[in-house]
């Protein structure tokens, strides 16, 4: 791996069996000039965590399309804090709560419980690409 | 006739088997107590006497030699987080036949580091961190190790960034630099590690036991004897060249002290909707469970299980099952020789089975998701192995084989693991596995063929 490469781990979290989003964000992410961790579909917060302690991941990116994704978010940056893993960035999108309702809300919740990023559904892998790079400060990244 | 000679130095007997190379057969087998403590070769020479007895005088070509003695290879690993490079390190050295005396995760304290004084291992194995990543963690473990007034060997095998950190700041200690057990997340890669350990068996641990006394009498191949069994039931289950294996298996060995299970398969999901969590688990795993054994951890099987399922399976009553428990774990040499200890036996086996091969197998879990219901598995789906190979003392020496290797099988109750539905029992009867993995190094198609013929089917006689 190279030394420069920064490393994400991203996944599908609780028991949400939706595989095709997040493996064009895998392609996409690798394609960027990420050292790409996909952990697939049905990742639990400790399996993030863990992946990310053992690889020293700069980045979670988490991804719910089945309108749990806030019970299931909840409590995950206080997880990371207790694993040592204090103030790597959290990314989360996707259908990530239950029913329609104004982004700006959801957006709110999820930076409230930590989260650096949050990105409603439809968002383009471009869009989550450059607000990566700007949050880890990667420049020149392919 | 080219005879040769397989022998196992194990912790109580050493086991000697003759075997005829030309026309394929078992000449013999015999058994004397391990003389470890005084000369290795009295206890050899004994067991050597007992078979000569038998078969007549013998002129061996080759001898061949595994151990188990003086305690087998005594390892302790240290990685980063439990499921994963720690698991990993365990995975590696229980494959590589070692006894893992200790798994240590995360930072190793002071704490840890007089555990692992005390404990006094033969190896250790260092590892933690994907390859390019976590290298905090193993690098201050070899800072802890590098303070330790022991000085045994320790093999790296974590994140290759800092491989040769680590060597530098153990410096002045034995140390082997091998490629990362999880070079990526989720990438098991234990074979180089296992490599090593079997190295340094050969080279010093041997010496150090008291058995390079008897090397002069050995051709070679000191294996320790979990290896040679691993060998054996990795060639029954393969093949080799045109003698087909017998296809993917588990394998049960019951001891006094420990009971050791082996699986020779993939276990990967058979289902579409059937998602694979964790870690992926080797395809010739090995598991041994130090709590659940006939003798010595004879209380581990009642803790496991329940004092009430001992009754019930024995027939005996609570307190009498307790009594004679207790008593068996202090006469830890009784043989069954009553009927009421046969029961109690027969009880404790079935139950040291059920508990070891759970614990070995993997498991699968119902999610119920918004889009229905999903599977999750973690470790081996082993439901479709449908041939298990018995071995040790207590599965061999009695006539109930069948229905004790019957509880390594699925069970309604417990659907959730993934135990083999059905299966044919095989059985070890005359105690030749080990030796079959040691000749499997020299002669493979012999040591196949020999075995094909001399397991025999539960129920039939031989």
């Amino acid at each position: 791996m190279d030394q420069k490469q920064k490393t994400l781990v991203i996944g599908v979290i609780g028991a949400d069996v939706h595989a095709v989003g997040n493996q064009i964000l895998y392609h996409a992410f690798t394609e960027a000039g990420f050292n790409v961790i996909n952990l697939g579909v049905m990742v639990s917060q400790e399996e993030f965590i863990n992946a990310a302690i053992e690889s020293n991941a700069d980045a979670i990116v988490i991804s719910s399309l089945y309108g749990h994704g806030e019970l299931d978010c909840r409590g995950m940056r206080e997880q990371c804090d207790e694993h040592g893993l204090v103030g790597i960035p959290l990314f989360v999108g996707g259908n990530i709560v239950v029913g329609k309702q104004p982004f700006e809300d959801v957006e709110r919740r999820f930076k409230a419980m930590g989260f650096d990023r949050v990105f409603p559904p439809g968002t383009a892998p471009e869009t989550t690409i450059a607000a990566l790079k700007e949050v880890l400060g990667v420049e020149g990244q392919k | 006739m080219k005879a040769v000679l397989l022998i196992d130095f194990g912790s109580t007997y050493t086991k000697v088997t003759a075997v005829d190379l030309e026309s394929e057969q078992l000449l013999g087998t015999a058994a004397a107590y391990t003389t470890v403590q005084t000369d290795i070769n009295d206890g050899l020479r004994c067991a050597l006497q007992q078979l000569e007895t038998a078969t007549g005088p013998l002129e061996f070509a080759e001898r061949y030699a595994c151990s188990s003695a003086a305690g087998g290879l005594r390892m302790i690993t240290s990685g980063l987080v439990p499921e994963l490079t720690a698991e990993a390190a365990k995975l590696a050295s229980l494959g590589a036949g070692a006894k893992i005396l200790k798994v240590y995760s995360y930072q190793l304290t002071e704490d840890d580091l007089e555990e692992i004084e005390a404990a006094r291992p033969e190896i250790l194995l260092l590892v933690g961190g994907t390859d390019g990543g976590n290298s905090a963690c193993i690098l201050h473990n070899a800072k802890m190790l590098a303070q330790s007034k022991e000085k045994f060997p320790v093999i790296i095998a974590g994140n290759r960034s800092v491989g040769r950190q680590c060597q530098r700041i153990l410096e002045g200690r034995e140390t082997y630099l091998v490629a990362n057990v999880m070079p990526r997340f989720g990438e098991l890669n234990i074979e180089p590690a296992q490599e090593k350990i079997r190295e340094l068996f050969l080279e010093r641990i041997i010496q150090a036991k008291g058995l390079s006394q008897a090397s002069e009498l050995i051709s070679g191949i000191m294996m320790p004897t979990p290896s040679a069994m691993m060998a054996a039931m990795r060639l029954l289950a393969e093949g080799f060249e045109e003698e087909k294996g017998i296809g993917e298996l588990l394998g049960i060995d019951v001891g006094g002290a420990t009971t050791d299970i082996y699986s020779i398969a993939s276990g990967m999901p058979a289902k579409a909707n059937v998602v694979y969590k964790g870690l992926p688990e080797p395809y010739v795993k090995r598991t041994v469970e130090g709590d659940i054994g006939m003798r010595y951890s004879i209380h581990g099987i009642v803790d496991a299980a329940g004092i009430g399922r001992v009754a019930q399976l024995s027939g005996l009553t609570e307190g009498r099952a307790e009594e004679l428990v207790e008593y068996l774990s202090r006469q830890t040499d009784t043989l069954p020789q009553n009927s009421e200890l046969e029961a109690l036996d027969f009880a404790l086996a079935s139950l040291a089975v059920e508990t070891a091969v759970s614990r070995h197998a993997g498991r699968l879990e119902e999610v119920y998701t918004p889009t229905g219901l999903a599977y999750a598995q973690t470790g081996k789906d082993l439901s479709g192995v449908d041939q298990i190979v018995v071995t040790g003392g207590s599965l061999i020496h009695t006539r109930r084989t069948g229905q004790i290797a019957a509880h390594a099988l699925y069970d309604p109750a417990h659907p959730e693991s993934l135990r083999p539905k059905k299966a044919r029992i095989l059985v070890d009867r005359k105690y030749i596995l080990a030796a079959m993995g040691l000749l499997s190094q020299h002669a493979p198609g012999t040591a196949l063929r020999i075995m094909k013929k001399e397991l025999v089917r539960d129920g039939a006689e031989e």
